[in-house]
């Protein structure tokens, strides 16, 4: 039991790590589109979860409500809007070059592991306090974040306000009905 | 004691596991889901180092990583409109206009 308090933050992590691997693994692995879609929702909360343990309670909310909240919902949406009848039960739903890709991918991953084991990591929790600090003053880790982002990264952040605006118009552009038909080849009522 | 590795580690599962999911995946719908998968991967490092080396600047980085994962899949599931729209399919072979 002491040993089980003792090491309560290493084992809540490895179980975490587990589940946000195994629900990671079923979005690619599951057939179903939708179940991918409810797969994916488990990873985003468990990321979240492990957000919390590094002491980015705003950037788990975040993830909470833009991921699981906004994103999953829009992909459920074109999940049910669109029809699936070609990838349905009994097709083949990975591509050909499937086991060339997964070789690929492990190699990819085994290159990278050997790179990290090289070399050497922070390690321990030196930086908890300035999570939560405007300029060594202790308030919340939400007013810290804001503080931060409004004063030494405003520049950044009025930048991604107009990629919003560019994304905004493309999605409009995308989903007009006559650009599919003018590149289909009919004629468009003006 | 849990250190920055355990993170970089995790991270490096999820990336991989996107990036082989983009490539097996006919599914365009799936694609833009292990997308996500990366996005989440590259917010999971950024949190971590912020937390170890003590700069609020990484949790800033993963506020716009988040955003630009918002615009893309609003992007992307208005490709996945209009390619229904002309093809019938999410089926990613099929998009073979250009010739790939």
């Amino acid at each position: 039991m002491d040993y089980l308090v003792a090491n309560f933050g290493a084992i809540l992590f490895y179980v975490i790590a587990v589940i946000t691997v195994a629900a990671a693994i079923g979005v690619v692995i599951l057939r179903n589109p939708v179940h991918s879609a409810v797969s994916l929702l488990l990873t985003f909360f468990m990321v979240a979860v492990l957000f919390i343990m590094s002491r980015a309670e705003f950037l788990a909310a975040v993830q909470v409500l833009v991921y699981a909240g906004g994103i999953m919902v829009l992909y459920l949406f074109v999940i049910m809007l669109v029809r699936l009848t070609d990838l349905g039960p009994g097709t083949v739903f990975l591509s050909g070059a499937a086991p060339l890709a997964i070789l690929g991918g492990v190699v990819l991953g085994c290159l990278i592991a050997v790179g990290i084991l090289l070399g050497s990591m922070a390690a321990g929790d030196g930086g908890a306090a300035a999570m939560t600090a405007i300029e060594g003053q202790e308030v919340g880790n939400t007013e810290a974040v804001g503080w931060i982002l409004f004063t030494k990264y405003l520049v950044p952040f009025e930048v991604v306000s107009v990629v919003l605006l560019v994304a905004m118009i493309g999605a409009i552009v995308f989903g007009r009905r006559d650009v599919a038909l003018i590149s289909k080849g009919e004629e468009v009522e003006p | 004691m849990i250190s920055a590795t355990h993170y970089v580690a995790l991270s490096l599962i999820l990336m991989c596991i996107g990036i082989v999911g983009v490539m097996v995946r006919r599914n365009f719908i799936t694609v833009l889901m292990s997308l996500e998968l990366m996005f989440n991967a590259v917010n999971l490092n950024l949190i971590a180092f912020s937390f170890r080396l003590g700069d609020l600047g990484g949790q800033v980085l993963a506020i716009f990583v988040i955003t630009v994962a918002a615009a893309e899949a609003a992007i992307g599931l208005g490709l996945i409109i209009a390619l229904v729209r002309l093809k019938d399919t999410v089926a990613l072979e099929k998009a073979d206009e250009m010739g790939g």
